[in-house]
């Protein structure tokens, strides 16, 4: 590519950017080629982008322990999420989330490019807006409607479900778990669970020592997926304290990719909760 | 008995002899000095003798178990090395180290062997003293003390004299041939021809890698070994406290 | 004298250990706390005492007096009073030796690959340095070598780290570097104290010839002192030491140089006693370590590299500078 077409770049995302500053305004013309650079933005675009419309998702997205939608993302080519390789892809759109790199959105909107940073979601009822904004940014609004209509009446449904209230832990690589204002927790009480985290004070994510956890006796231990390979972070999952606790009182069970993204997937996940409320 | 006792013995540094088919036998009661040029073996021969070094031939101090050796002769290398600041007193008992049974702490023997070895270097007053705070010539002469504190029939002293001032030296050297006379065999490298001359009973010659010259210090010193060996003219003379031998020039 | 010191550092470990079982974030009262580690009847209780604080305090023992007595026969040996595991790359090739355990799955396969490839990598430390240094140990050549093996052993430890397909270990080299005892089980404990007691045992035996060699290896030698086997006793007593502290609980730097420095004068500078004194100090500084990174930040894995290093460098410099002033540098 030579100047001009890069002055032509910087040119549109000038006229972006103004657009974009008038807050709700929808673009004029829906981006032909979208480039999602997290796994979050990968599962909604891949979910409501049009045929063509999604030229590479993130790599993250083909890892079968971190992707909801494997089959789905195979179709698609995918990016390490660097700004010179998003940037030669020639994206009139570039999906990351607020946690995204700053350096690489700040080169890209420097290279003119527009990237739209998608808001965290931290709690279940923030996932339709999430949906509609994907919606809106790709010009796919209808079909964005939809799916969130679908979402809410999925989750209502889960919730209506919910029988007694028993406390969880969710238990991570170097004790770290998710209190109240975190996705984890919330798909947790939706599925009738107390989250015993929460209980500690803890709001967000961060670290509760074993010693904490254990005393806190949960009667069920939600354990983060484990990766290939070895470390020492994740050694404290078979902690034999844990382990103990496991045997003596509490039931186990994994968190995995579902729980990860603020997308319609969290509802499985529930239901997978549920299902193990039931069960026990 | 034989203090030691050398036989055929060569001692090679790289492709090169050092010194070459030496026979040599020290007895008991023997202050033997061992003279000769610098870079002439003198080290290397006690070395070698001890079997701190590899040699070919026979040697009968080499020959010995590790235990039985270090009960039999105690060496003074040349190099004063005290580690660590450890008091004299010590130090000086590390001489007894040959000595003690495994676990054991030395017991009233080992502390009379300390005391003697003590009382004749004259460091009574040193003993709470920090071995490495000391001068160069007490260091000197607390190490020796730590030889003597071995109590071995043979005592190997590579110049115990160098760097101790004139009362000293002859203090030590009383102290060796003191000790040769109690029936121990004391074999000392030298540089002082004269401390040689007044205080050996016998003085061996180290030259071109063989021994150029072996006997009573009358016999040994004389001016054409000393024109050979050590290219120097000398004043020697018979007097009442044994030879005297004074170095005057250089040929 | 040295009796008492010895009494005096034994009660301190004591001591220091109890408070340690006493400490963390479950806010266990200390009756209650001895109580649940004795009886065994509350669940939690019970759990958290003995699963996951005594292991904590056992392996602050065990590493501390493995480095401890790991450095004081170090410096025994090579008469130099900066030989230390952390400082001359021990510790950091025991680190490389656990991490390619870890990651190949060695580990996992055999509870023992995990020490012995720590103890492959101290020990090829320990022979590389012994080979640059010579075996005086000047103080210039140990330092140099001693630079050059842990910058290899950190990089290539990085580089393992970093080719892990587990998204965590990469950002471990900060515990292999600046260990830490958090979170360890009883599991660390068995690995590790069969090995470091076998070394310790094999240290405390050469302590009269340590002693012998204050006046020089010839002077050693001819007292009867066998330096081949010495040499060879050092370097499986260090790495047996060092490798199984490292494995359980990575690198921790400067104990071994501290502890004896501070207990020399304590022991009249005697090698040999310096040995049970340093093993005992070296547990006592490792437990307040391990304290110390409990109460100043609680919710954080301080590591514990980082306070042995704040004590440590400055009495490092100064060791440094003392050894340039008596012209040895």
């Amino acid at each position: 590519m030579g100047w001009p077409a890069i002055t032509r770049r910087l040119c549109a995302g000038a006229v972006v950017c103004l657009a974009l500053s008038w807050g709700e305004a929808t673009l004029a013309q829906p981006p032909e080629r979208v480039v999602s650079i997290n796994l979050c933005t990968d599962q909604l675009a891949m979910m409501l982008a049009a045929p063509g419309q999604l030229v590479s998702i993130s790599r993250i997205s083909h890892d079968p322990n971190m992707s909801v939608m494997l089959e789905e993302a195979k179709r698609y080519p995918t990016n390490l999420g660097q700004a010179e390789e998003v940037f030669r892809l020639e994206p009139d759109l570039v999906l990351a989330v607020s946690f995204s790199s700053p350096y690489t959105v700040g080169l890209l909107r420097r290279l003119g490019v527009e990237v739209a940073q998608l808001p965290l979601a931290n709690s279940l009822d923030e996932i339709p807006q999430n949906i509609r904004e994907i919606g809106r940014l790709l010009g796919r609004e209808v079909q964005a409607e939809e799916l969130a209509a679908q979402f809410k009446s999925d989750l209502a449904r889960l919730r209506g479900a919910q029988p007694e209230t028993r406390r969880a832990a969710l238990h991570y690589a170097n004790n770290y778990t998710s209190g109240v204002n975190s996705m984890a927790h919330e798909i947790l009480t939706a599925a009738g669970f107390e989250n015993v985290a929460a209980e500690a004070g803890l709001s967000g994510g961060g670290v509760l020592a074993m010693e904490r956890l254990v005393m806190l006796m949960p009667d069920l231990i939600i354990s983060g997926q484990p990766y290939p390979g070895t470390s020492r972070s994740e050694e404290v999952l078979h902690h034999p304290a844990m382990k103990a606790l496991r045997e003596n009182h509490a039931s186990g069970a994994l968190s995995d990719a579902e729980w990860v993204c603020g997308t319609p997937a969290v509802l499985r996940a529930i239901a997978r909760l549920i299902a193990l409320h039931d069960g026990s | 008995m034989t203090g030691l006792e050398l036989k055929d013995f060569s001692v090679a540094r790289g492709p090169c002899d050092v010194l070459r088919d030496i026979e040599l036998s020290v007895e008991q009661g023997e202050c033997l000095g061992l003279l000769g040029p610098n870079g002439a073996g003198k080290t290397t021969l006690m070395r070698a003798a001890l079997g701190l070094m590899p040699h070919r031939g026979e040697s009968s101090l080499a020959n010995l178990p590790l235990k039985e050796r270090a009960k039999t002769v105690a060496w003074l290398p040349q190099t004063r090395e005290i580690a660590w600041p450890v008091n004299v007193e010590t130090l000086i008992a590390l001489g007894r180290l040959p000595h003690l049974a495994p676990g054991a702490k030395p017991g009233a023997q080992d502390q009379a062997a300390i005391d003697r070895a003590i009382e004749r270097m004259g460091l009574e007053s040193f003993r709470p003293r920090i071995a490495t705070q000391l001068s160069g010539g007490e260091q000197a002469r607390v190490l020796i003390a730590r030889a003597l504190a071995q109590e071995t029939p043979v005592l190997m002293v590579d110049e115990p004299a160098a760097g101790l001032d004139p009362a000293h030296q002859i203090t030590l050297m009383e102290t060796l041939s003191a000790q040769a006379r109690s029936g121990h065999t004391v074999i000392a490298s030298m540089h002082d021809l004269g401390l040689a001359a007044r205080f050996c009973t016998r003085l061996v010659v180290l030259w071109q890698g063989g021994i150029a010259a072996d006997g009573p210090p009358a016999h040994v010193l004389t001016p054409e070994l000393l024109a050979k060996v050590f290219h120097i003219r000398a004043h020697i003379e018979l007097g009442e406290d044994g030879p005297i031998v004074q170095p005057v020039g250089v040929i | 004298m040295r009796r008492a010191l010895l009494a005096v550092l034994a009660v301190l470990v004591l001591a220091l250990f109890s408070v340690s079982l006493l400490i963390g974030p479950a806010g266990l009262a200390p009756a209650e706390a001895l109580l649940a580690l004795i009886r065994g009847d509350a669940l939690a209780e019970t759990l958290v005492m003995r699963e996951i604080r005594l292991p904590r305090a056992l392996l602050a023992v065990l590493v501390g007096a493995a480095l401890g007595l790991a450095g004081a026969a170090m410096q025994g040996y090579l008469r130099n009073p900066l030989a230390e595991p952390g400082l001359i790359g021990v510790s950091g090739s025991a680190a490389l030796g656990a991490v390619i355990a870890l990651q190949t799955g060695f580990a996992a396969a055999h509870m023992l690959a995990l020490p012995f490839a720590a103890l492959a990598g101290a020990v090829l430390a320990v022979l590389i340095i012994l080979a640059l240094a010579g075996p005086r140990g000047g103080s210039i050549t140990l330092i140099l070598a001693g630079i050059a093996v842990s910058a290899l052993a950190g990089a290539l430890t990085a580089l393992v780290l970093n080719l892990s397909p587990n998204p965590f270990a990469a950002a471990e080299i900060v515990f292999w570097m600046m260990g830490s005892l958090q979170d360890r089980s009883m599991t660390h404990v068995w690995i590790a104290a069969p090995f470091i007691a076998l070394g310790g045992a094999v240290l405390l035996l050469q302590g009269r010839k340590f002693d012998a060699l204050t006046l020089g290896e010839d002077a050693a030698a001819s007292m009867g002192v066998h330096l081949g086997r010495l040499r060879l006793a050092l370097v499986l007593g260090v790495a047996s030491m060092v490798g199984a502290a490292t494995a359980v609980a990575g690198a921790i730097g400067f104990v071994g140089l501290v502890v004896p420095h501070i207990l020399r004068p304590f022991v009249g500078a005697r090698p040999s006693a310096l040995l049970p004194a340093s093993a005992l100090g070296g547990a006592a500084l490792v437990l307040m370590a391990d304290i110390a990174v409990r109460v100043i930040l609680p919710t954080r894995d301080l590591k514990l590299g980082v306070l042995t290093a704040i004590v440590g460098a400055p009495l490092f410099f100064h060791l440094i500078y003392k050894t340039r002033m008596q012209g040895q540098l």
